[in-house]
């Protein structure tokens, strides 16, 4: 019962939160600049959605509660959805669909870059969470989804490349995510190595 | 008024978010769902959440001002119909001023305490008469109103009105002498009371106190104004309290806020966002389309009028941020590109 309460505050935090945040902006009430408000907060979100994430794993093994694991994939869910909102906000309200200045935003901004690649791994990650995907990838639906620990590597890159100054918030998030890799219980380079050894042996 | 009308020329009504095209677009905008009831209703509602938001880390509701600005008089600018100035709750709720933090809510909910009465202003280095100005000095000059546009270098804009006098009439007081071929501005130094000199995380990773420059020529440019007001009274603290630079034809950095300090010197001097990334701000930071900041274009900016989200057009970006012809002169023998 307890379970079902706490399945049912994700999702209506999730969603009700990013609705209560989009109300605030065309209402007027996200300060100064509501564009850039709503850039920022919904790029936030969808990182704090992120950790969130990678946090199940190691609580439901610290709690023993292996109910909290399928909490999961709505958590990884919600965050692509926050981070196709913070982009939506950029092109629509920001950029207003002038599709060059997009291009070549898209193109030469690092910062940029590093985004579109971090979203792009979360939509791919998205899409094959789908139950019948996952069945199909069998053993490669965990390579694959260790994907999300480069993803979250790249969102801190982003982060940090798009302030303007120096900035003390980047940087906590970053020593964040050193934290959530460091809790991985199989490491990266394990991955690595299975991948090595999978191959066919090199022939001299 | 016939002074500051020919300051103001540089403002046409095609420059300045006209108010029937903004209706326009509200009104598109609901069309397409995206103005729902909501942003009819939240006109009225005003800040009635404001507690919860403010816990949420959202909103920044509107100070509760420890800091009153004073009504000024002045003479007043034109302000022809259709002339959309950008809100004076966004103008003084959307700062960047390091100085009481990076986010740009900060100023206005950081800077309330700031202490203008007693201030000083010094004007020395290269004149024959340096000067010392009280706080009641700044306001003995002859104040006008001037409509300016405010080009950030993050691509945004705002259209504002000031009020102050040019900076030529005070430069000329202290008689500069022939050496004197830079300008050079220092802000408050107050690190007990801006928590951006305090702390190097809080203040961006700028060098304190913030420091800006010019040339004398743009110096005594007649467009170059000093401000000590806004909106009709004097300048809350997140603008830049007692006293401020405007350059409307640079990026707004230039512009430098609570100024003690202002000497003519022999050299370039060094300038705040210059120090901290040579490669991305220069000495002269003219507002120039041609010239993208590394991390992002500066063709075109968004002009902050007034509204939520989906009201605010992207325009495309001036040469001199619209104001070539009484300034292009000054550097008609430069390469913009390289001294940018
Ligand atoms: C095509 C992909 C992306 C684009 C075009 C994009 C664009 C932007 C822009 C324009 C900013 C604001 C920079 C500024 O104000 O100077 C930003 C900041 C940010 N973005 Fe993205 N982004 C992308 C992907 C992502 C993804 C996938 C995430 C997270 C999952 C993310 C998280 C963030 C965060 C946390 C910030 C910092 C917000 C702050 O400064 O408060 N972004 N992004």
């Amino acid at each position: 019962m307890r379970f079902k309460a706490l399945q049912l505050l994700v999702h209506g935090l999730s969603l009700g939160w990013l609705g209560w945040v989009y109300y605030l902006g065309f209402s007027d009430q996200l300060g100064g600049d509501p564009v850039e408000a709503i850039i920022h907060y919904t790029g936030k979100g969808a990182l704090h959605l992120l950790m969130l994430t990678l946090l199940v794993a190691p609580l439901s093994r610290w709690l023993k509660q292996p109910r909290l694991m399928r909490l999961r994939r709505p958590l990884g869910l919600y965050s692509a959805l926050w981070a196709v909102a913070h982009v939506s906000n950029y092109l629509t309200f920001d950029l207003q669909f002038d599709w060059r200045l997009i291009a070549s935003e898209l193109v030469q901004r690092p910062y940029i870059v590093v985004g579109l690649t971090a979203l792009l791994i979360l939509l791919v990650l998205a899409v094959t969470s789908l139950p019948k995907l996952v069945r199909k990838l069998g053993r490669r639906w965990r390579t694959l989804h260790s994907g999300i620990y480069l993803a979250l590597v790249l969102v801190c890159v982003h982060f940090w490349w798009s302030v303007k100054g120096f900035e003390l918030e980047p940087l906590i998030y970053g020593l964040v995510a050193l934290v959530l890799l460091s809790l991985k219980r199989r490491p990266l380079w394990r991955l690595a190595e299975r991948a090595q050894k999978a191959r066919p042996p090199m022939v001299k | 008024m016939k002074r500051t009308d020919a300051f103001n020329s540089g403002l046409s009504e095609n420059d300045i978010t006209d108010e029937s095209v903004f209706l326009n677009r509200r009104q598109l905008l609901r069309q397409l769902g995206f103005i729902g009831a909501g942003g009819l209703l939240a006109s009225t509602s005003g800040h009635a959440s404001a507690g919860l938001l403010d816990l949420l880390g959202i909103t920044d509701t509107p100070a509760e001002s420890g800091f009153s600005t004073e009504p000024l008089s002045f003479a007043a600018a034109d302000r022809s119909p259709g002339q959309v100035l950008t809100t004076e709750d966004k103008v003084t709720g959307y700062n960047n001023f390091y100085e009481f933090g990076t986010d740009k809510a900060d100023p206005r909910r950081h800077a309330q305490d700031m202490q203008v009465k007693p201030w000083t202003l010094t004007v020395g280095g290269e004149v024959n008469q340096p000067l010392t100005l009280d706080y009641d000095d700044l306001f003995r000059f002859e104040l006008e109103e001037r409509i300016y546009r405010l080009r950030c270098v993050e691509a945004w804009s705002m259209v504002i009105p000031w009020v102050g006098f040019p900076l030529a009439a005070l430069l000329k007081r202290a008689d500069p002498n022939s050496d004197a071929r830079y300008v050079a501005f220092e802000t408050l130094h107050d690190p007990e009371n801006m928590a951006g000199q305090r702390n190097r995380f809080a203040g961006g990773g700028l060098d304190y106190p913030y420091v800006e420059g010019l040339r004398i020529d743009e110096a005594m440019h007649p467009l170059t104004l000093v401000a000590v007001g806004l909106y009709g009274k004097t300048l809350p603290p997140q603008n830049g309290a007692p006293v401020r630079l405007l350059v409307p034809w640079k990026y707004g950095f230039k512009s430098i806020k609570s100024v003690v300090s202002i000497r003519l010197v022999k050299e370039q001097p060094p300038t705040s966002w210059n120090l901290a990334a040579p490669r991305e701000y220069g000495f002269y930071a003219n507002v120039n389309p041609q010239v993208d900041h590394p991390r992002w274009s500066q063709a075109s900016e968004r002009r902050i009028t007034r509204g939520g989200l989906g009201s605010d057009e992207r325009i495309p970006t001036q040469l001199f941020n619209g104001y070539a012809e009484q300034v292009a002169h000054l550097y008609k023998d430069m390469d913009l590109k390289r001294a940018f």
